[in-house]
């Protein structure tokens, strides 16, 4: 009987390889159908009518004029909807025969408001409602007070928003009594809930969710929402129209409205002894999540869960901004920035090297010997020893451009979803794997298809796999909190073990011996003892005739956590080496290092490009992104992607990505890997840029304007 | 019908060129030809409402009916179904939209499709298949310069152009070249090791 535990090392033949992604062809040929790509037969465009004022009542709507122009073929408007609270709200929609049409029609649309008060400041903890969350451990003031050193600290992380490439939206096709969509997903099984169906007047179970590509989601896609808590527009449109209706979000509002994460300031002290050990942290923080919910500090000080005495309050500031979403590693980067940074400040007080600070208070964390080790590498693969120096050193340099390396450590659990997969033998030796997943751009059919054909002995070309949609297809969790391929990994390897276990008991009689004395490897069925006695996997399918094998594999997280299939709990560790003009306040990231644990990789060359992948949108963070809010419009000001700035080629310096393997890394079984890297660049950044200064720039990003700022604080420049 | 007639004469779609902040598209040209020489020919106004154009796309000849405000980009994605050209910023940022016009790298949401009229226009249909793909998309795919892929296609385009002039960049110059797209998933790193793979194999 095959078995589902992972294969060891020398016997991986796909698991754990260099493999390029299987539809990277159809990606570069520009032949991927992404949900905007998709056009329907008499297909109609739908915008939307937003809010221009951050919180007034809705008076009254006209859509009379919009409804009168020729093209136009439906306008709906929220007839719930009493009450703005930020711009940008969503308050109507037309749907028109061209985009330019439904653009001119939403212009049309005539809404009359009152105005109300607004307030969009959420840098300011006495803006705070409601009662603070509070944490405690220990008695932290005593122990401030019979601390050697205490280190105090203001410092802070802006709103950013997700900024995906591909806007949110859906293509929305409701027929007869079924609905069809086309969405921008990174849920496809759990799309299509109550809501959407009571949209278009369909039964939930009449919901065809189809995504085969989806250009990014990083938390902010798990629904049809336009914005948190909007109504499924197009549904309603396609609904009222009979016809297909296309909806995308145009790009101002996508910054604006389609997905934030929560701001993070807080005022920190720190207690330490002489020889570096952490004995006190006692913050307050404050956060704003727009309408909804804020930051969370309660995890901080991040990830050093065991310092001993710990008082955390964390305060809320309740904004007419555009609500919250999941943001790859929800809370994390906030906390690792907040803590590092104050971290950082107490090594440098302590005049005491930051690589030897956090070496020390490793102890302090759940993974000592993880991030001991993984601090080594790193600081090998940077040349720490000859860069390093103390903050305010004249080794970073005499002229005004000055050096400094900084370093960040956090940690994120990962643990596979539940996850299901029918795997499918055919008597003509095909094999097809489905799974009611998608592919946010992990390669999550590539790794599918590593897995089945590990599992068979087949190459990667050997088996067909299907993702995408929902129900019939066996279903599948959201991907979020880097646990997808944990959990499509599970249940794709047991659906291909009792698939293959059903397909040795036809072919045990015919090469006379037991079920179990056989083995799938190489293309062929063998003997394990004599492996030259084989029969192809073509002839063995064959015996099957005109029947199919189809099995259905299911990951259990905490049974396939037990079997070591799968776990949770990573370590990893980050420096930045920048230079910092100290005339002009310019930030150069000459290079990074992410030394990052994550159990068993399924494909090597997908999971680095996950680390390069977040640790670019963690330069992005550290250094560029914004969401800028004038407080007396309360408008977001920047809500394009000039202003709004990425990361470009030329911004990201040189990168070194290191990933622990081996034995005791490997036997874990699989870990997520998409969030973990995205935590530590900002906080890496801003230690840098400290180390290289002399001078905390307390707040993210680390623009000019606020590196000359803290150097003029600092008398500096 | 010559590039003047119908390039000038139509109401220009008001797009802002990059201001300095984001990133400098070095390898472009502008879309739109000086406003000097609109004035100087002034041909019969075309418009409002759809009016007929014929685009030649990668080698064919293709007749649509367009508002003379409707963009390349739109035209091609909305009126074509040719969506290998991705719709992001639609002013000239990020690069999602670059097709070739007559061997030149154009962000095509910054060009209208009258615009367009009589001249040789290449979008990412145009080099290679899946089965048959160009040096540029097998390098891409080879080193991984795609996640979610949805900037991949203006990427490659970007680069096929960029190479076809430099067919022996330096790193810098190949980031300098490049620098007029964005990727949000982070894949820079893969796509300096493409576009350096692809120039050695000679470029498209
Ligand atoms: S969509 Fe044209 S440059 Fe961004
Ligand atoms: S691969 Fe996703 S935006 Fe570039």
């Amino acid at each position: 009987m095959a078995k589902v535990d992972w294969p060891a090392a020398d016997k991986r033949s796909l698991i754990g390889k260099h493999i390029s992604r299987t539809d990277g062809p159809v990606k570069a040929t520009g032949a991927a159908k992404y949900s905007y790509d998709i056009n329907r037969p008499g297909m109609l465009w739908a915008k939307v009518v937003t809010s221009p004022h951050a919180h007034a009542e809705v008076v009254s709507i006209d859509t009379t004029a919009a409804a009168a122009i020729p093209g136009v073929e439906a306008v709906w408007h929220d007839e719930t909807l009493k009450e703005v609270v930020y711009v940008g709200h969503i308050v109507a929609a037309v749907a028109a025969r061209t985009e330019e049409i439904a653009q001119e029609a939403i212009r049309q649309v005539k809404v009359q408001y009152k105005v109300l008060p607004h307030q969009v400041v959420d840098n300011n903890p006495s803006l705070a409602a409601g009662n603070p969350a509070e944490r405690k451990a220990g008695n932290v003031e005593e122990a401030l007070s019979k601390a050697d050193v205490v280190v105090s600290g203001e410092y802070g992380i802006p709103v950013i928003t997700h900024c995906c490439l591909e806007a949110h939206g859906e293509v929305n096709e409701v027929k007869g009594d079924e609905m069809l969509v086309w969405p921008s997903t990174q849920a496809v099984s759990g799309y299509g809930n109550q809501n959407l169906a009571q949209g278009g007047g369909v039964a939930q179970n009449k919901i065809r969710v189809d995504c085969q590509h989806m250009g990014g989601g990083f938390g902010s896609k798990f629904n049809f929402e336009l914005a948190p808590g909007a109504k499924p527009i197009a549904a309603i449109l396609s609904k009222k129209t009979g016809k297909p209706v296309k909806l995308m979000l145009d790009r101002d509002l996508e910054l604006a409205i389609a997905g934030n994460r929560p701001s993070a300031f807080a005022k920190i002290k720190v207690g330490a002894s002489k020889d570096g050990t952490v004995t006190a942290f006692d913050a307050e923080t404050w956060s704003t999540g727009g309408q909804g919910g804020a930051f969370n500090s309660g995890i901080m000080p991040y990830p050093l869960t065991k310092v001993p005495n710990v008082r955390i309050i964390g305060k809320r500031i309740i904004t007419n901004r555009g609500g919250q979403r999941a943001w790859r590693a929800p809370n994390h980067p906030q906390a690792c920035l907040l803590t590092m940074s104050a971290l950082a400040d107490t090594a440098a007080q302590l005049k005491m090297d930051e690589l030897e600070f956090f070496l020390h208070n490793a102890a302090l964390t759940d993974r000592p010997e993880v991030y001991r080790e993984e601090l080594r590498i790193a600081a090998d693969m940077l040349g720490y020893k000859a860069k390093a120096h103390l903050r305010g050193d004249p080794k970073a340099g005499a002229g005004p451009v000055k050096r400094g390396i900084g370093i960040a450590i956090h940690t994120w659990g990962g643990l596979g979803h539940n996850s299901e997969c029918d795997v499918t033998i055919s008597g003509d030796g095909s094999v097809e794997a489905k799974i009611g997943t998608q592919d946010l751009g992990v390669g999550t059919r590539t790794c599918i298809a590593q897995v089945v054909g590990e599992t068979l002995g087949l190459s990667l070309d050997g088996v067909k796999v299907e993702i995408g949609k929902n129900s019939p297809y066996p279903p599948s969790n959201g991907s979020g909190g880097s646990t997808t391929i944990g959990g499509i990994s599970v249940s794709s390897r047991k659906a291909a073990t009792d698939a293959l276990n059903a397909l040795l008991a036809v072919v045990a009689p015919k090469m006379g011996v037991a079920a179990d004395a056989l083995e799938a490897a190489e293309g062929k069925i063998r003997q394990i003892e004599k492996p030259h006695v084989a029969m192809s996997w073509n002839e063995a399918c064959a015996l099957l005739g005109k029947e199919q094998i189809t099995k259905r594999g299911v990951n259990v997280p905490a049974e396939s956590r037990t079997a070591k299939l799968i776990d949770a709990n990573v370590g990893g560790v980050q420096m930045a080496d920048v230079s910092v003009d100290i005339e002009t306040g310019v930030v150069t990231l000459n290079e990074m290092v992410a030394v990052q644990d994550c159990g068993l990789i399924v494909n090597m060359k997908l999971c680095e490009s996950q680390v390069y992948g977040a640790l670019i949108m963690g330069v992005a963070y550290g250094l560029y992104e914004e969401c800028i809010y004038d407080a007396k419009t309360g408008r977001m000001v920047n809500a394009d992607m000039e202003f709004y700035r990425l990361a470009g080629l030329k911004d990201v310096g040189k990168l070194k990505v290191h990933l622990m393997t081996g034995p005791a890394y490997e036997s874990r079984g699989i870990i997520g890997i998409g969030e973990p890297p995205a935590i530590s660049p900002g906080a890496a950044l801003s230690n840098a840029v400290a180390n290289a200064c002399g001078v905390r720039v307390p707040n993210l990003p680390l623009t000019p304007d606020r590196v000359i700022a803290a150097l003029q604080k600092g008398g500096i420049a | 019908m010559t590039d003047n007639n119908v390039t000038s004469g139509v109401s220009r779609r008001g797009f802002l060129k990059g201001l300095g902040v984001g990133t400098v598209a070095t390898g472009l040209i502008p879309s739109v030809a000086p406003e000097t020489e609109a004035a100087e020919q002034r041909p019969a106004l075309r418009g409002p409402g759809e009016i007929p154009i014929t685009l030649k796309i990668n080698g064919q000849n293709r007749q649509l009916n367009v508002e003379p405000r409707v963009t390349l980009l739109d035209a091609l994605r909305n009126r074509l179904d040719l969506t290998g050209a991705k719709k992001v910023c639609d002013r000239g940022t990020c690069g999602a939209c670059t097709v070739m016009v007559d061997g030149q790298p154009v962000y095509s949401c910054s060009m209208l499709a009258v615009e367009a009229e009589g001249r040789m226009i290449t979008t990412v249909e145009g080099l290679g298949t899946p089965t048959q793909m160009t040096a540029v998309q097998k390098a891409f795919v080879k080193h991984d310069a795609q996640q979610c892929g949805f900037c991949t296609p203006g990427f490659v385009m970007a680069c096929t152009a960029f190479l076809s002039s430099h067919p022996n960049p330096t790193l810098e110059e190949a980031r300098a070249g490049l620098g007029g797209n964005l990727c949000r998933c982070g894949t820079y790193a893969g796509i300096m090791e493409a576009v350096l793979e692809a120039a050695k194999k000679g470029g498209a």
